[in-house]
Order: C-alpha cells, then sequence, then structure tokens
C-alpha cells in the first residue's frame, strides 16, 4: 500500500511541476516578455483545435464505421453551437446523438 | 485616490458572493456531466482492480488528471518503478505545460489560492476559464473575475473526486449503458473552438492548430503526436507573428 501511495506521490509531483512550468518561468516579479503574452492570446485558438483532434485520435476512418458517429455528432454540436449560442444544449445533445449512434444505430 | 484604492483592492481578498457561485457553477455544468462520469468509470475499474476508495479518491485529489489516472491503473497492476511512473506523467500530462501561458497575469492576483489554482489547472478547467467572459445577469458587473476562476476550478475538481467516490463505492450499481458518454468532453472543446472561432477576428491561430494537428496525427500517430503538434504550433505563431500575420 505505502508503494502506491509513493507512485501517487511521484505522478502528482510530475503532475504539478508541468502545469506549474509556465508560472516558475515567468511568474515572478519579472517582467512577462512581451512574446508570451503573444503566445497566451493566440495559443488557446491551436489548443483547443488540437484537444478536439487529440479526443477523435482512435477513430479508424477506414474500417467500418469510418468514424461517422464522431464526424456526425461533431457536426451537430459545431451547427448547433453556431445557431443557439447556448454550451449546455449543444454539449448535452451531441452527447445524447452519439451515444444513440454508437449504442443503436452502428 | 480612486488609484490608490484600486491598488489596494487588488490586494484585499474579495468575500466569495452567492451571485458568483451560482454564475460559476453554471459555467462547470457541461464539464460536470463528464467529469462526474469519467470519475465514476475510474473508480469502478481501480475497485475491479482490486484498489480501495482510500486510493482512488487521493488520485483523483491530487494528481487530478483523467487520462493519466487511467494509465495509472496499470502501472499499479504491474507495480511499475517510480522513474517509470515519473516519464509515463511527462508523456501524458506534457501538454500542460502550455496552458498556464494565458493565465500567467490573471493567476498572480489570486494570492493564496495561486498554487491551488495552477495544481489544479486541467485540459477542461482550461477551457472554461480561457472562453470566460464574466457577465452579471444585473448587468452591474459585481462578479470578482478572480473568485469565478477559483470557485470553477474548484468546483471542477469536486465533480472529479465525487465521481471517483461514487464509482469505487457503488459503480457496479449503475446498469444503464454509459458508452459514449465521454463524448461530452469532444463536444465541450468542439464548442470552445466554434466559440473562439466566432470570437476571433483572426483564425489563423485555429487553422495553424487543425492543419499542424492534422498532419501530426497523421505522421507521427495517435499516441505521440500531441506534444510535437502543440510545440510546432507554438512555434508558427511565434514566427506568424514576426510576418505580421498577427493582424489584431
Amino acid at each position: 500500500m505505502s508503494y502506491f501511495i509513493l507512485m501517487v506521490v511521484v505522478a502528482s509531483v510530475c503532475t504539478i511541476l508541468l502545469r506549474a512550468f509556465p508560472f516558475l518561468l515567468f511568474g515572478g516579479k519579472r517582467e512577462i516578455p512581451d512574446i508570451i503574452h503573444y503566445l497566451g492570446r493566440v495559443l488557446p485558438p491551436a489548443i483547443m483545435v488540437i484537444l478536439v483532434i487529440y479526443c477523435m485520435k482512435g477513430i479508424s476512418f477506414l474500417t467500418s464505421p469510418y468514424g461517422l458517429p464522431e464526424l456526425l455528432s461533431v457536426v451537430i454540436v459545431v451547427l448547433l453551437h453556431v445557431w443557439k449560442r447556448n454550451i449546455l444544449l449543444s454539449v448535452g445533445i451531441g452527447t445524447a446523438l452519439y451515444m444513440f449512434l454508437i449504442q443503436v444505430v452502428f | 485616490m480612486l488609484q490608490i484604492h484600486r491598488e489596494i483592492g487588488a490586494f484585499v481578498k474579495q468575500k466569495i458572493t452567492k451571485n458568483e457561485i451560482v454564475f460559476s457553477f453554471k459555467q462547470t455544468i457541461p464539464v460536470l456531466l463528464g467529469y462526474i462520469f469519467l470519475g465514476i468509470a475510474f473508480g469502478l475499474l481501480m475497485s475491479d482492480s482490486g484498489y480501495g476508495l482510500l486510493l482512488s479518491s487521493m488520485c483523483s485529489i491530487f494528481i487530478y488528471a483523467g487520462s493519466m489516472q487511467f494509465v495509472l491503473i496499470g502501472l499499479f497492476l504491474e507495480k511499475a518503478g517510480l522513474i517509470t511512473v515519473a516519464l509515463m506523467t511527462i508523456f501524458v500530462n506534457g501538454r500542460h505545460i502550455f496552458y498556464g501561458l494565458s493565465f500567467i497575469d490573471k493567476y498572480k492576483k489570486q494570492g493564496r489560492r495561486y498554487p491551488y489554482l495552477v495544481a489544479a489547472l486541467t485540459d477542461e478547467t482550461y477551457s472554461v476559464l480561457c472562453n470566460l467572459k464574466v457577465v452579471d445577469v444585473s448587468k452591474k458587473n459585481t462578479l470578482s473575475e478572480d473568485n469565478c476562476f477559483f470557485l470553477i476550478t474548484l468546483f471542477n475538481h469536486s465533480y472529479w473526486v465525487i465521481g471517483t467516490i461514487i464509482g469505487s463505492l457503488v459503480g457496479a450499481l449503475i446498469t444503464f449503458d454509459t458508452t459514449g458518454i465521454d463524448f461530452s468532453m469532444t463536444a465541450l472543446f468542439t464548442v470552445i473552438v466554434v466559440n473562439q472561432w466566432l470570437e476571433m477576428k483572426n483564425h489563423f491561430p485555429a487553422i495553424c492548430g487543425a492543419i499542424i494537428g492534422i498532419i501530426s496525427l497523421l505522421l507521427l500517430g495517435p499516441d505521440r503526436f500531441l506534444l510535437p503538434a502543440l510545440f510546432l504550433s507554438a512555434c508558427v505563431l511565434v514566427m506568424g507573428r514576426s510576418f505580421k500575420w498577427d493582424m489584431e
């Protein structure tokens, strides 16, 4: 048991250090370089798109069902959100549709 | 005088108000769904593997990183070495080094909460916070952004821990088919991409992320594309700036 706790401590410390990395580098009293302000502004849209790709990384587009449940659901989420701008509605209906597609249809 | 007052005000923590709690809770509802069920899945897998409530909740409280915790179950089972655990964590969670860049100034103002906010900056909390517009329903703008940042982080963390506890204790009793519920995280990220797209005049960062992300995935494969894609995007965006692609 104590060894497992040690493993948790190691994973925890490493995770926190990764999350703290930019703050340790630029969080002190020193002036934050301009380029970091710039990256802080432009990086989020790039990161979010890459996270969506990351979520879909396991899909096989060459074998049935060819990623159709994921693609269909994402398209519905995008359309619904452009139309209604309601995060809960888009996420809720998108998830329900996906669950229906993979459990019942495909 | 007003200036001085404001500067002092920045260091005096405002008390958390009921409106801030309600506002912050609403922002986290999309995460609630995913975190509770993913937390249950984690607690359930842990108890199936023979690990009890104590170890499961310690993971979710102190590591608080979804995919790494699932990887860790495997490492528990084979009693992996501590170096392996450290390397796996760095590998799986490496993307987190990019998240803080957007919040350095904002988190600095948080005083004693600063370390907690940094330690609990997950993918989902990042996505909610970088999409956050603190607007009061009464339009008086009495909500403190600092307090909302803290509350949102705390709410998300608690969903994850609560899910883990439920999964660990009674997860086996859930009988309806929850397959696919983890899509709520994909949906949340997609919604935030759409929001950013509609808000920003300059679409270069998003397009850059899409192209580099897909090319990296095709070239490097699903297990190792993420970090190179993030790093390369940062590089291209920095280069784009010197070429004056930054149109703001």
